[in-house]
């Protein structure tokens, strides 16, 4: 890898700690590197500056120097250059750090400048905090304990405005609470690439609105919410469920395509409420798409598979077909772009143990990229297959050879992981020719035709691994139990493989793990590039692999945010 | 350790007699007789409840009958046992009486066998929608019994004298005051 060009480094001091930092970063963001919090309101780190709350207040100097011949004063009572302090408080923000910057967050100046700027953005804040769904992580909250008077001084009538607009689909605006921070109007500008909001009128009457005949309704628009450092804009679908400090936060990725946008789940008693992005500078920033944010509500579906019947019976009639169908080539499996790297490498071990290996086949969903966070490719682990070996060469959208080799007869028993096969090209004809074994969540054409049906987890009830489209290894965590009747992946898929070796019996396998600790040391030892990694230390961030091996393979992603494809991506025919 | 001897003195003739011992005995019976009676008759008697009383938590409203819980939760947050259960809602916009209001709980669930009658609800409410008030007996036959819904819990609470009228002021200012 080539190494990034080292930064031009400046010294600055904040409260008294000398700290380099690069050049062009702002007060806020050096403060932070020596843990000193500068509150904030309108700064977002992804976003244009802007300066407008004036809640960052600082104060600076620069080193005094002599005006004719550049040499540093010295203060003679100390014996160090003498510092000019600018008699009036600066913003954080929009100052960037300048060599020998000298910086007080702490003193009686800024402390009476911040406690203003509290005042006069509490003048018109309605008492709301009890009904609103901001608090416990609202930015004018926290501050106020910092900076607040406690009580008010305004004896005058508040500004009343409404309280429940619909700015588009799934944002609610109440305009009490806005406290003209602008972040969600240079969001949909710079980020969205969606300009439809933005501010009306003057002074107190200032409201936040959506231009005319335009609605906030781009599948980014719920980022405007998270931004919002007070209770302004609220999630349509999230409003007035839950307080935020019920919630239990567990780190995930979003499956909807591979970008694989790293996500916080935030659930209850086993129960998801709301999921939210989580940054990732390599990866997605702070943003996800409205869309995946709406996976979770598939977790509770009516649809989902469960069963009565112990795993050891279903599994035990799955090796009956098994054992019936032994002769080589019998049996197909279909594995899945959704399923996790750990899953694909049982199912691998699964295909080998079945003879099936040349018949292993992948589905391919593509869709159209928004050239943001969401890629072309819908499934999340395309690339967690190949470099597990399950599939060597890309997956296509129709299972043609699968289709043919059913009509030939040569197929007798199909295990499919989480695919329904009569949507990836395989007619009912075919379908009624041969068996199925069925792992998956929901219901669909397939599991009702499958002999065998082994309920399995979804990506929010289990651990796992995927590798996204930068070939960058990320976890994520089980943030729900799963439902009772429904077993983990790995579990079945293990015990498939041991059911599926023992019909061989000339060599059964050794037994093969299902709980992750083991089973990364099995995947280390086969798979070289996944090597000195495991699920406990892989980094919350992910880890970039060595894609070099496949860079040949005509991947269907477009360019998307951080991501570039090596070679120009092929056309997508749908 | 030293032992003393305590010599004990020879009984006196008249408490030989032990008539002054069964006369004093009489008098504190039949003055007892005579005597204003202490116990209660419970149930059909009640104590008298000092102010301050924790009883049973109830929900109540203000004097206009609008319900003051707006299901923050921070009682649910605060219960120290874990009694509390709240379900929040929305109030929908054409309720016009107390849309304004925009939060109510749509189920609000007290664990009597749970509650350890602290008051930490009460003293957290933010909207002085929960009170402890004069109830103290509860009984039921199931444990299911022994859970207070939301009705019940407006039951037992009743209507409290309001020093605020936070949200009415609210509906008047919207009304006649800074809108635009």
């Amino acid at each position: 890898m080539i190494a990034p060009p080292k930064p031009d480094l400046v010294t600055v001091n904040i409260d008294g700690k000398e700290i380099a930092v690069p050049k062009g970063t702002n007060v806020i963001e050096a403060a932070r590197l020596v843990n000193v919090d500068v509150p904030h309101y309108c700064y977002h780190p992804k976003l244009t500056i802007v300066g407008n709350c004036r809640m960052c207040l600082i104060e600076m100097g620069l080193p005094a120097v002599d005006p004719a011949t550049k040499a540093p004063i010295i203060d003679p009572a100390t014996g160090k250059q003498k510092i000019n302090w600018i008699p009036r408080p600066q913003i954080g923000c929009g100052t960037n750090v300048s060599p020998g910057l000298h910086v007080k967050t702490t003193s009686p100046m800024v402390k009476e400048a911040r406690e203003g700027v509290m005042e006069f953005l509490l003048i018109n804040h309605p008492l709301d905090c009890p009904i609103c769904d901001q608090a416990g992580e609202c930015k004018l909250q926290e501050q106020s304990t910092g900076y607040g008077r406690g009580y008010s001084r305004f004896i005058e009538q508040k500004n009343v405005k409404p309280k429940r607009t619909q700015l588009g689909p799934r944002v609610t605006l109440d305009d009490e609470r806005c406290i003209l921070c602008s972040r969600c109007i240079r969001f949909s500008k710079e980020v969205a690439k969606d300009d439809v909001l933005g501010f009306v009128d003057r002074g107190s009457y200032s409201t936040l609105t959506c231009f005319p005949g335009k609605q906030l309704a781009n599948n980014y628009s719920l980022n405007t919410v998270d931004i919002c450092p007070v209770g302004a804009l609220t999630s349509t679908d999230f409003r007035f469920k839950m307080r935020v400090w019920f919630l239990k936060q567990t780190n995930s990725i979003d499956p909807e395509s591979s970008v694989g946008a790293n996500t916080v789940v935030w659930s209850r008693e086993g129960q998801i409420y709301r999921v939210t992005p989580r940054r990732n500078d390599e990866v997605n920033d702070t943003w996800m798409a409205d869309s995946g944010r709406e996976l979770f509500k598939a977790v509770n579906a009516p649809d989902r598979l469960a069963t009565t019947a112990s795993i050891d019976t279903l599994v035990a009639q799955a090796a009956a077909l098994f054992k019936a169908n032994s002769t080589p080539g019998a049996i197909a499996v279909v594995g899945s772009g959704r399923s996790s790297v750990e899953e694909q490498f049982l199912t691998k071990q699964l295909a080998a143990a079945l003879n099936a290996t040349a018949s292993t086949h992948l589905v391919s969903r593509v869709g159209q990229g928004d050239k943001l966070l969401i890629s072309a490719d819908r499934n999340p682990n395309v690339r967690g297959a190949l470099v597990t070996g399950l599939i060597s060469a890309l997956p296509s959208q129709k299972l043609t050879a699968l289709a043919a080799a059913i009509d030939a007869g040569k197929i007798k028993v199909v295990v499919s992981v989480g695919e329904d096969l009569a949507a990836v090209g395989l007619t009912a004809a075919q379908l009624a020719k041969v068996s199925f074994v069925y792992l998956g969540t929901h219901v669909n054409p397939t599991s009702a035709a499958a002999q065998v049906v082994l309920p399995t987890l979804s990506v929010f009830e289990k651990n796992g691994t995927f590798i996204n489209q930068q070939f960058r290894l990320q976890k994520f965590a089980k943030a729900v139990p799963g439902p009772s009747g429904a077993t983990d992946d790995l579990i079945v898929l293990a015990k498939l493989v041991t059911a599926a070796s023992a019909r061989l019996s000339s060599a059964p396998l050794a037994a093969i793990p299902s709980d992750l600790g083991s089973l990364w040391k099995l995947l280390a030892a086969e798979v070289p590039v996944l090597g000195p990694i495991t699920y406990a230390n892989l980094p919350e961030t992910g880890l970039l692999l060595d894609a070099t091996p496949f860079v040949a393979l005509p991947f269907v992603e477009g360019e998307t945010l951080h991501f570039k494809p090596v070679a120009p991506a092929v056309a997508v025919t749908v | 350790m030293a032992v003393i001897t305590v010599e004990r003195k020879p009984l006196t003739l008249l408490e030989r007699t032990y008539l002054p011992q069964i006369v004093g005995g009489l008098a504190t019976t039949f003055k007892h007789l005579i005597a204003p009676k202490k116990t209660l008759e419970y149930p059909e008697q009640r104590p008298a409840i000092p102010p301050g009383y924790r009883g049973v938590p109830t929900l109540v409203r203000d004097p206009n009958g609008r319900e003051k819980c707006v299901s923050c939760q921070l009682c649910e947050f605060v219960c120290p046992p874990k009694a509390i259960r709240i379900t929040p809602g929305e109030i929908s916009a054409d309720q016009t009486d107390r849309a304004h209001v925009e939060k109510a709980p749509l189920a609000f669930d007290i664990d009597m066998l749970r509650c350890i009658y602290c008051g930490l609800c009460q003293e957290v409410c933010p909207e002085e929608a929960i009170f402890l008030q004069n109830q103290y007996s509860m009984s039921g036959y199931t444990r299911a019994e022994m859970v207070n819904h939301k009705d019940k819990l407006y039951e037992l609470g009743g209507t409290l004298p309001d020093q605020h009228y936070k949200w009415d002021k609210k509906k008047t200012a919207e009304e006649h005051g800074n809108a635009h």
